[in-house]
Formats: C-alpha cells, structure tokens, sequence
C-alpha cells in the first residue's frame, strides 16, 4: 500500500525529475517569497510571469533554452516598470498593469503564429507547466541556478533584510541600497522563470506568496517565516506531485490547490488563536 | 558654541549671476561635524531649501525646528546624499555626502519604514553592524557583545526580542539609536522623530541622546513642534526654506523668527517660553 503510494511512482526515470524539479522550486520560492510579501510585491511577480512570456517564446523559436529568453526579458520588464512610473506620472500598480497584460497579449499571440510551425510551443504547457517532461538538461539548469540564487541570498540577506525594512537608513550606512534592489529583482526574475516552467506562468505566484504568507500567520520573525515557508513550499509541491500522479491531474495546479489548503488551514488556526 | 542669531532672508538661488553667493571658502575643517554653504535645493520650479548655511561643532544636541514643508526633511537628504542639490556644499566631517557614508547614522520619519518586515529589535540593531562585518560573520546574528552593549545603553535589552513593528514610537527610536551606536556612526540624524511620541518617552530618548553627545557624537534631530522641549537641546536650527535663526534655544525666539518660522500662525506661539512645557 504503501510502497504503491510513496515508492512506486519513482520507477519512473520522469518522475524522479520531477521530484527533484519540485523540491528545488519548493524551496527557492518561499526564500523569495518572504520578501515578497513583506514588501507587497506580489502583483509585481505575478505581472513578470506573465510577461516573460515573448522573451521563451523568442527563445524557443530560436532553439535555445527558453530560460535564455525569459530571464533578459522579465529584468528588462522589471526596469521598464520603474522607468514608466518615474517618467509618467502613473502608479506603480498601474504600471505594472499595462506590462503585464500588454506582454502577455504579445507572448500569447506570438505562441498562436508559431505554434503550427514549431511543436515545442504549447499554451497549455505554458499556462500549466511541464513538470513531468522536464529533461535531464533542464535540471542541470534548474539545479545551478537555484543553487546559485540560493548560495547569494544566504550571503546578502541581511543587506536584502535592511533596504526591504529601512531603504533610506540603508543607503546612509553605506550600502549600496539601489544595486541591492536590482540585485533582488534579477534573482527574483530567475526564480520565476524556473518556476513557471515547472508549475506554469498562472500558478507561479502561488508558489512564491502562499507557503511564505501562511508561515507569516504562524511565526513571527522573518527567519522564522523562511524556514517553515520552505518547508510548507517542499510540502506542497512534493504532496501535489504525488496526487497528480495518482489521481491523473495536471501537477502545477495540484501543487498550488496543496499549497493554498495549507494557506486555509493555517489561517482558520489564527482565526482560533485570535 | 555657536551662538549668534543670523537672518537670512534675501534669495541668492534665483540670483542672475551664479556666482554672487559662492562660499568664500571651499575648504572645510575638521572641527565641524557639519558644514554647508548656500545650499540651495529645488524640486521642479519650488524652491525647497534656499542659501541655507550653517555649521554645527562636533559633540552638539542640535533641534532642527520648522513648520511643515519648511524643509527639515529635505536638509537631512541632503546632509546624507539622498538628494541631489542645485548648489551649495556640504561637508560631513570634512568629506563630501557621498565620501561620508557611514558616518552618519539616519534614523527616518517613520512613514518611511516598512514596519511589515517581522523584525525583532535585535534583528534591527545588528543591521548597523553590515558595512563593518567580514562576509565569514555574514550568519552571525545576535550574540554579540557590541549589540548587547549598545541595547543596554538605549534601555532596551529587556525588549530585544520584541518586534519592531509591536514597539511604542519612543521604544522604535531607542531600538534606531542602538543601531546607529553599533554602525559606529559619529553623527544621528533623527527626522521628526518625537511625532506621535509621548512627552515622557520624549524626554526618555532625549536623556539617551544627552549621554551620546557627551561622549562626542553630534545629533540633530528635526522636529515641527515647537512645543516639545526645544530648550533642551544645545542649539535650536530655526528653517522654514532658508534659516530664519541658529543659535541658542534661550534666546532664539524673537517675534521675528517666528514670523519667518510660522507666518500669520505665529500668535500661537507667541506666549511661548522656554522651560514652559508643562515639565520640571
């Protein structure tokens, strides 16, 4: 029983990728999603998942990894965002907006051309993620850009810490306040983009913000809601692998229905304790 | 210490000839913590901060005083080089803003702090440890004998677990000050830092601030309350866009700077007088 349910679907050399794929995303996310949340840049990544999507597609039609593509373009997005609200006078929501959709529209209609002519480029594999076909080349990708992400966030976290908290005093200790804004976004960029081909472009910010915001309701230091964001962030995306693989479902959406249950559950154990 | 009252209120920054109000001297010398000459700043076509000099000894409790909008803010961004000036110049500790990083420590309004981060005090003040911590200690947080010290020294130790956000308004500035102590920062900036903070907390900070500046450290801290103990600092940096007077708190409230201080409004402060605050 339970070897049928733990053990047996890893005799699948697929499955084992998978594996891999998602604890590497379960962690990397909620690393970066306590950041995100506690400085409300979740519309912000949900808007760079969708709006990398021209960068892989001009990649793929190229025939390089699409990562090559997205990662330029959701930086150039991310300096585009700042540049419109510091030109015009617009908000920086609003801003985001008009990229978001603007690219999206692009990347999506660029996928509906190319698609007859080049059978990698799939909307629903783009929209949902393609865990179980990800390649041993893809996870060599994955693995070294996670870890790299993961090694420089452990080296500049509290400088990370200290401009998220306090950007002026930041800036007046000496530190390089802006650079380490960009160095944030840059990473930040790099992670989703890894995670949107594994759980696609829609579910990427459930990934990042849902286990980091449900640790928040628990814990109440930020180290703290990093270490149990990763571990409800491996949680759910090791747990939605399994059901997708039994129960027949598409894994991205799997993950992200495990990860808000656990949002649910740790938010009716606030509402108790309040 | 310094204690002339100078008037300045003829413009120089819309002059015709740039040159008309150069400082006569380009030098600087040590003996200042802070030195600016006919700093002018603008935004678009507003004239935010217009022939401002002064200089401020080392080791010196100075209140910058001034009504909304007067400029406190814009003078502390520009002593720390977060905004860029139309002329003038600054000398922190005879280095220019951006020579002098870290050497100030700025603690800022407090609309300006994200206070979503969770954050416990501790976490707070070991962030003025950064720019001085070799990267090998980059994972050591807390126990450290200079932030132990510097927690202590605020009065706050009992509290250093607490989160920042869960502070009072007087707890936040200490648990700020410990951080500038163990940034090593010979000057403190505090831009309004008694708003929405209780007279006896204020007095609580002020006493912590005293001991700092007997052991040298210059501070200056921005307030528009003129009601708020504006006698217990060392001198009193009257700005409402230009510096209407600098000197000390005894004597530098005539009618007139507070005229230039608080215009039509100046009746309200007319009965003013130092020491009467309601406290011994």
């Amino acid at each position: 029983m339970i070897y049928d349910l733990l053990i047996e679907p890893f005799q699948y050399a697929f499955m084992v990728k998978a594996l891999i794929a998602c604890v590497l995303i379960g962690v990397v996310c909620p690393l970066f999603g306590a950041h995100v949340i506690n400085r409300e840049m979740g519309f912000m990544s949900d808007a760079l998942a969708h709006a990398v999507l021209p960068g892989m597609v001009a990649a793929y039609t190229v025939g390089i990894n699409p990562f090559f593509g997205a990662v330029p373009m959701g930086i150039i997005v991310a300096l585009l965002i700042g540049y419109i609200v510091r030109k015009s006078n617009i908000s920086n929501d609003t801003s985001i907006g008009i990229l978001f959709s603007g690219l999206f529209a692009l990347g999506i209609t660029a996928i509906s051309m190319l698609e007859p002519q080049n059978s990698s480029l799939n909307i629903e594999s783009i929209l949902l993620g393609q865990i179980t076909s990800v390649s041993m080349n893809d996870l060599y990708v994955y693995s070294a850009l996670t870890i790299s992400t993961l090694v420089i966030m452990a080296f500049f976290h509290k400088h990370l810490v200290f401009i998220g908290f306090d950007f002026d005093g930041a800036k007046v200790a000496g530190l390089h306040s802006g650079k380490l804004d960009y160095l944030l976004l840059v990473l930040l960029s790099i992670v989703i983009v890894v995670t949107l081909q594994i759980v696609g472009v829609i579910l990427v910010v459930g990934l990042l913000i849902t286990p980091a915001a449900s640790a928040s309701l628990l814990v109440n230091h930020f180290s703290k809601v990093i270490v149990l964001g990763i571990l409800f962030g491996v949680i759910a995306s090791i747990s939605g692998l399994y059901i997708s693989y039994h129960f027949n479902l598409p894994s991205g959406p799997a993950i992200a229905l495990i990860s808000t249950s656990i949002f649910s559950l740790t938010f009716l154990k606030k509402l108790k304790s309040n | 210490m310094n204690t002339k009252t100078s008037f300045n209120t003829t413009s120089c920054c819309s002059s015709s000839s740039e040159y008309d109000c150069l400082p006569s001297c380009c030098s600087s010398s040590s003996e200042y913590s802070i030195e600016v000459s006919n700093l002018c700043v603008e935004f678009d076509d507003v004239l935010a901060l217009d022939e401002v000099s002064f200089k401020i000894p080392k080791g010196v409790l100075t209140g910058v005083v001034g009504p909304n909008g007067g400029g406190k803010s814009t003078l502390f961004n520009a002593l720390v080089g977060l905004q860029p000036v139309a002329r003038g110049t600054i000398f922190i500790n005879g280095n220019s803003p951006q020579e002098a990083l870290g050497d100030i420590s700025y603690v800022p309004q407090k609309e300006k702090v994200n206070w979503r981060f969770p954050l416990s005090v501790t976490d707070v003040v070991s962030l003025g440890k950064l720019k001085h911590q070799p990267f090998y200690k980059i994972f050591n947080f807390s126990k450290d004998k200079e932030i132990e010290d510097a927690l202590k020294k605020v009065g706050m130790w009992d509290n250093r677990s607490e989160l920042m956000r869960n502070l009072s308004g007087g707890q936040r500035q200490r648990a700020f000050i410990a951080r500038a102590l163990v940034q090593k920062a010979n000057i403190l900036l505090l831009d309004e830092a008694f708003s929405g903070v209780d007279i006896p907390s204020q007095v609580g900070v002020l006493d912590v601030l005293k001991e700092l500046r007997d052991e040298g450290k210059t501070i200056l801290i921005a307030t528009h309350d003129l009601n708020t103990l504006s006698d217990r600092f060392d001198e009193l940096l009257c700005l409402n866009r230009h510096i209407c007077a600098h000197g000390n708190p005894e004597t530098v409230f005539t009618k007139e700077v507070l005229i230039e201080l608080y215009g039509s409004h100046e009746h309200m402060f007319a009965d003013h007088k130092i020491g009467q605050h309601g406290l011994s």
